[in-house]
């Protein structure tokens, strides 16, 4: 899918390299803030990015494809992130995972139809204590069983 | 001027976040305002208490109280009762485990007894978001001594303090810094590891959360003694709060003169920047990081030249890990003799492990090295949940090993972890019981590692693929007894061919495993069985004709309708049909659905 970038997306990704220096050393953080405002990094602002830097594009695809903090697909407008740590893993998140799966009808890395959610894995959220561990955006569920998903999606319904 | 006669502190760590501790502050700060007492009892957010099973807590200063599992709901009791009338909310108080009896000083609890905190003595106790609360508790002082003296009489103190780095490799943190102190430059960096990859770990976490400062003031000191006048952070940017508090931290120092130049008027100049990670466990490993600072992808490379000798920018570059430099401002204060008499024979002060896993009392602890095993588990973490058996504890993260009952009397150190087929590693510790498959754990850490493999060399990129392939095949029933043998043929080549750290250890968890559970994996292979009941493809339902009434709802719940039976004659389940969804057993009213 070709995306069109406006004069104005142009400008704003211009001003963080500035922000920078322009300077291909600080490409990490210039990653993080660009992601942080199109909440994305797709091949258009990858190039954006290489140009102003004054770098490949190929040096910038393979920082974004190393990371895995950075995404080339839009995320839902609900990120779900199953926590799979070894400690929620030993506790039951497989057994979430699963269910998460099935009701939203999406594999790990994808994105409803509707837009709505987006289903990811992350390592270790730190809340150990309260294994297993679901993100939605910011808000983070605890001690959750697969019983439990149902309910906690109805939420965001 | 009101004096403040009471402190209530509520622990901010992530743990306890996430369980609406924010919202107790706001509710324990409106219900003193309300009951007028706003001016004389102050509401602290502090870091991690450690005692996460039980978060959110609070701790009442100056009587000791401690509560556990406290919700917003609760502030108004505390206030009305404990603040106003001096009566405890019994309720909200630990109840041990064995006596039944409420706890009310966290002294008094287990969990607490055998713990020694070095590295963590400030979390759970200040405000890690107001210097003054470090500086009052000896902050800084460190520093100023450092700066009065000789750099090479710092990097003695820390030499003859047997300190090692808390990382994961034990490395002797003052001959690091003695080396990186000798190659002349113009210029030289000390970083800050702060990268914690490890799944199920968050040591490193809690102390930057609880005690921003302390790194801080380490670093400087570190930065005195080598001659580098910039440190950089290394920090994950899965850690929000952690880099929040760590920036009012930094802000802090400027303003009070200890960052920036002419520190404390010695005509030393530092200051530290942060840098974030983006999500790639080898970055941990030292020249990955530096790679991955640089604004690279995080690839490591051969060693040497150490970064001591060309690390960040090609500059000599000191790395060391949040908790290494922790310990370094009490080393200065209290004496490398004090330090070196906390231990065991080479391994000297303190461990931090996060407690996780199937154990009572999940959460961060600090204990001396050459504690055993057993105390840890079922001392501190009083024991396994739900009065299960202990199987096996994980240490050292995806490159560490599984240990078990025989290894429980083991002193945790690095040479004894080591020496029993696993290793320290920077701090993970996963607690197993028997409803855990050993095979499955391993294929979980392989998983990660191929996951997390830069692949930059084939013996991690290919081999942990190939060998994560085997162990699908064999919880899949599908493996064979060969399937044992390449697998640890295999691991043994990775370990010895693969480039950095993270490829050679990659292997630890399927050799430890194969190694004392082998039984497990023959099971998996020969029975076709898994011994945990974990491994789906290898249950099998059955229909326990004594207790099946034949109600017909699994029959009807069966999506592939391999159950048959009439109504009111006990059912039976077709194998040949049962894609072992589980849909029957969660049906079942009677119990009469057995895994086996």
């Amino acid at each position: 899918m070709k995306i069109e970038l406006h004069d104005s997306h142009i400008r704003q990704i211009k001003e963080i390299c500035d922000s920078f220096d322009n300077n291909p050393g600080e490409l990490i953080n210039v990653l993080h803030k660009t992601q942080n405002v199109f909440g994305y990094l797709p091949e258009e602002i990858q190039r954006v990015i290489a140009r102003n830097l004054g770098i490949p594009v190929t040096r910038v695809y393979g920082v974004v494809s190393f990371y895995s903090f950075f995404t080339m697909k839009p995320k839902g407008k609900y990120a779900v992130s199953l926590c799979m740590g070894t400690a929620c893993y030993v506790r039951g998140a497989e057994d979430v995972l699963d269910e998460l799966k099935k009701e939203l009808g999406i594999e790990v890395g994808g994105v409803t139809e509707d837009g709505k959610f987006s289903l990811d894995c992350l390592r270790c959220v730190g809340a150990c204590g309260l294994a297993p561990v679901l993100m939605i955006g910011e808000k983070v569920y605890g001690r959750l069983t697969p019983s439990m998903v149902k309910g906690v999606l109805a939420e965001y319904e | 001027m009101v004096q403040i006669k009471m402190h209530l502190l509520v622990c901010g760590g992530t743990g306890c976040r996430a369980s609406e501790s924010a919202v107790l502050v706001e509710q324990l700060n409106h219900q003193l305002k309300l009951n007028g007492l706003a001016d004389e009892v102050k509401v602290i957010t502090t870091g991690c208490f450690g005692f996460c099973e039980k978060g959110p807590i609070v701790k009442v200063i100056p009587d000791n109280t401690f509560y556990t599992n406290v919700t917003p709901e609760d502030a108004e009791e505390i206030v009305k009762e404990h603040v106003l009338k001096g009566r405890k909310v019994n309720r909200l108080l630990y109840e041990d485990p064995e006596t039944q009896e409420h706890v009310s000083d966290s002294k008094h609890m287990e969990f607490y007894q055998k713990q020694v905190r070095i590295a963590l003595r400030n979390c759970g106790f200040i405000d890690p978001e107001n210097i003054d609360e470090y500086i009052v508790r000896d902050g800084y002082a460190a520093l100023g001594q450092v700066l009065a003296s000789d750099p090479k009489e710092t990097i003695d103190i820390i030499k003859k303090s047997g300190l090692r780095g808390r990382g994961g490799a034990g490395f002797p943190t003052g001959l690091k810094w003695e080396i990186a102190a000798g190659n002349k430059a113009d210029q030289k960096y000390v970083v800050c590891n702060a990268d914690e990859g490890d799944p199920g770990a968050f040591m490193d976490r809690s102390i930057l959360e609880g005690d921003p400062n302390s790194i801080i003031e380490a670093m400087a000191i570190c930065g005195y003694c080598i001659g580098a006048t910039k440190g950089l952070i290394y920090i994950r940017a899965e850690y929000p709060l952690a880099i929040h508090r760590l920036e009012i931290a930094i802000k802090q120092a400027r303003e009070y003169g200890l960052l920036g130049k002419d520190i404390l008027g010695s005509g030393f100049d530092f200051d530290i920047e942060l840098r974030l990670g983006a999500g790639a466990f080898v970055c941990g490993e030292e020249t990955a990081l530096i790679h991955s600072m640089e604004g690279f992808r995080g690839e490591p490379t051969i060693k040497p030249p150490f970064p001591a000798q060309s690390g960040y920018l090609g500059k000599p570059t000191n790395v060391n890990n949040v908790e290494t430099f922790a310990n370094v401002p009490p080393i200065i204060l209290k004496g490398w003799e004090w330090f070196n008499s906390i231990g065991s024979e080479k391994s000297k002060g303190t461990k931090v492990f996060a407690l996780a896993g199937k154990i009572n009392n999940v959460g961060l602890i600090e204990v001396p090295m050459g504690t055993t095993l057993r105390d840890v588990i079922f001392e501190i973490g009083g024991g396994i949940k739900d009065g299960k058996r202990f199987k096996a504890v994980q240490t050292g993260g995806p490159s560490g090993g599984c240990l078990t009952e025989q290894h429980l009397d083991t002193p945790i150190d690095f040479e004894h972890l080591a020496a029993a087929g696993s290793m320290m590693g920077s701090g993970g510790m996963i607690v197993m019981d028997e409803d855990d498959c050993m095979v499955s754990v391993a294929k979980f850490y392989l998983d990660f590692i191929v996951e997390e493999s830069c692949g930059k060399c084939a013996p991690c990129r290919i081999g942990s693929k190939r060998m994560h392939e085997i162990l699908e095949k064999i919880c899949q029933g599908k493996g064979t007894m060969e399937d044992l043998d390449y697998l640890e043929n295999l691991g043994k080549v990775i370990k010895d061919t693969a480039l950095c750290g993270l490829g050679q250890t990659a292997p630890n968890p399927v050799l430890s495993t194969l190694l004392y559970f082998r039984d497990e994996y023959v099971a998996h292979v020969i029975d076709k069985k898994c011994p945990a009941g974990q491994c789906k493809a290898l249950k099998s339902y059955t229909i326990d004709p004594e207790k099946c009434i034949g109600c017909t709802l699994c029959a009807r719940t069966c999506p592939t309708n391999a159950i048959i039976g009439d109504k009111k004659v006990p059912h039976v389940i077709d194998q040949s049909k049962c894609i072992k969804c589980g849909a029957c057993y969660d049906k079942c009213k009677f119990g009469a659905i057995q895994i086996r």
